[in-house]
């Protein structure tokens, strides 16, 4: 009886390392692997530091989020925001009404076609369009100021369409 | 040594090059449809004077597109014996001479005579006792006076302009004498400036500047280069324009959300609106009266001039030719008014005699902006561009005498026009 259980010991013991045998010729060890990608492979520097950045906790600095869009562009001689910057609108308005203490100021522009004073007055209304979409959604007016700079600092150069379309903005400025 | 001395006054001749390419350069086209010909001896002791006198006549008698200049070779001092039948048989309808002389305290005393060939007679005769820096002065001075006795009108060579100039990020507002010479900086920015404003007594600037990151009115002190801000509220603040007694400015306030016209001391103080449409306000320009605001409201879809009483009340509407009309100025008479319309997408200098509504088109450039009148209202200086630059142009009232003011770098643009000065 002694003796069946000695031999049940040493025959599980026998399965079990052979088990375990089977496990380490499937999967190598994680120590085996670390030495692999040693300085044996055309490795980096061992002593390399390769930094990483924390997701911020301020979703304006996230460069891939929705509050990275800034800007809002306008037909021509339209003063109407499009439904296209609704998200673009929405999300800052969002953003706006739980951060109480940030402020914007919006930027107004339009072409280089006509009147310096007409254009400022134009590019005004582009920004204050921006401005009451943005109180519609709740924001408070002491955090915006919608401002505007006419054709006198136009982001794109040149005369045609493209520049033109590119200068008949709003910019959202934190 | 000599080498060296040469290399002196190549190196001198570098520097007058180069301070005369900051200078505007005139080019004329077109001239009046009765030209009066007129011979201008040299000034006897004329070379002492830092300028020549009699070209700075010559050049403002021939930019106003009145006079013939009839040459001559002859220096005359202003108590010569004039042979009246030999300037007539030389065409001269006109005779112009005089001298320079030092006085002890350094001042020069210009002086001269203007004659009457045709009738022998003397028409004027003047003595200018000037610093030396003031002989370019002295010189628009005789020219007005010319210009008066054989035109009628004022003289307007002894005003100055203001205009924007934009070299690479640099901003600049320069005052310049009406010919673009004698240019001098009043302010330097790296933000835009627009809209510089005289005030009647031509001591200051008003200007909208882009300094503070948004359009902010300013009024600056020439002289003693004070500066107060006539309106910095919450929005966009521009436009400026003095009432013709200097006592208040017209200015267009975003402040309400729309753009409207208010009235405000030069201090700041006062701030009063008058404008109140459903549409836009700006470019406030007072009438010559003092009693009527001329601006531009899109009330009706696209930009149209209209006009209102200071006190108060309904606004007319001025123009209907066309779908935009902007950039009203009225005529120092206060019979006419200058715009810019856009047709066929073509931006033009018009203007329209407000006694009958006829419009004439005074400019055939596309890119047209910012019409100012010469004092005596017989000139319209604007901007306008010429090789993707801008440059100034001037045109008579009656469309027929033409020049433009040009820089050899950079773009020159927003001109005013100063008023008369003692």
């Amino acid at each position: 009886m002694r003796i069946l259980s000695t031999l049940t010991i040493i025959l599980s013991s026998v399965l079990l390392f052979s088990a375990c045998s089977t496990v380490t010729l499937d999967e190598k060890p994680p120590v085996e692997e670390r030495t692999g990608t040693a300085p044996t492979t055309n490795g980096a520097d061992p002593r390399s530091v390769n930094t990483i950045t924390t997701q911020s906790s301020d979703p304006l600095n996230d460069p891939q989020g929705v509050l990275a869009k800034r800007s809002i562009y306008f037909d021509l001689d339209s003063y109407i925001v499009k439904d296209d910057f609704r998200p673009l609108i929405e999300a800052h308005a969002r953003y706006l009404t739980t951060n109480k203490a940030r402020k914007i100021v919006i930027q107004g522009n339009t072409d280089e076609r006509g009147g310096s004073e007409y254009n400022l007055a134009l590019g005004q209304k582009r920004a204050e369009a921006v401005r009451k979409s943005l109180s519609l959604l709740g924001v408070a007016e002491v955090q915006m100021e919608a401002v505007s700079f006419g054709k006198e600092k136009p982001k794109a150069l040149g005369s045609d369409e493209p520049a033109w379309a590119e200068n008949r903005r709003a910019d959202i400025i934190y | 040594m000599k080498q060296l001395f040469l290399r002196g006054i190549a190196i001198i001749g570098l520097l007058v090059a180069t301070t005369a390419h900051a200078q505007l350069r005139v080019e004329i086209s077109g001239v009046g449809a009765n030209q009066i010909p007129i011979a201008i001896a040299g000034f006897s002791g004329e070379t002492i004077a830092p300028q020549q006198i009699t070209a700075i006549i010559k050049a403002d008698l021939a930019r106003s597109g009145m006079f013939r200049i009839i040459e001559t070779g002859d220096v005359m001092t202003e108590t010569a014996t004039v042979n009246f039948g030999d300037w007539k048989s030389r065409g001269a309808d006109a005779l112009v001479i005089g001298s320079v002389q030092r006085l002890a305290d350094g001042r020069f005393d210009v002086r001269y005579k203007l004659l009457d060939t045709v009738r022998s007679t003397q028409l004027s005769a003047l003595a200018l006792a000037a610093l030396p820096q003031f002989t370019r002065v002295t010189g628009h001075k005789i020219a007005d006076d010319i210009y008066e006795k054989l035109i009628g009108v004022r003289g307007a060579f002894a005003t100055r302009i203001a205009y924007v100039t934009k070299v690479g990020n640099e901003y600049r507002l320069e005052i310049a004498d009406s010919d673009g010479e004698g240019t001098h900086i009043a302010l330097r920015s790296n933000e835009p400036i627009i809209s510089p404003a005289w005030s009647p007594d031509g001591a200051k600037v008003a200007y909208v500047s882009f300094e503070n990151k948004k359009p902010v009115v300013y009024v600056q002190d020439l002289v003693t280069r004070q500066r107060a801000v006539v309106a910095n509220h919450k929005g966009s603040n521009s436009a400026p324009a003095w009432s013709p007694d200097g006592s208040k400015l017209a200015v267009a306030l975003s402040r309400g959300g729309l753009t409207q016209i208010y009235l405000v001391n030069p201090d700041g103080s006062g701030l009063r609106q008058l404008t109140n449409t459903n549409g836009i306000a700006t470019e406030p320009q007072f009438s010559a009266d003092g009693q009527h605001v001329y601006f531009t409201s899109d009330r009706t879809g696209g930009p149209q001039i209209y006009r209102m009483s200071t006190t108060g009340g309904e606004a007319q509407r001025v123009t209907f030719n066309g779908s935009y009309n902007i950039s009203p100025r009225v005529s120092p008479d206060g019979k006419a008014l200058a715009y810019i319309s856009r047709r066929d997408g073509r931006f033009q200098l018009y203007v329209l005699d407000l006694t009958n509504s006829q419009e004439q088109r005074l400019s055939d450039t596309v890119k047209d902006e910012s019409p100012s009148f010469s004092p005596n209202g017989k000139y319209i200086m604007y901007a306008t561009e010429s090789g993707r630059r801008g440059t100034l142009a001037v045109v008579s009232v009656d469309g027929r005498v033409k020049h433009r003011l040009t820089t050899q770098a950079g773009d020159i643009r927003e001109p005013t026009w100063g008023p008369f000065m003692k």
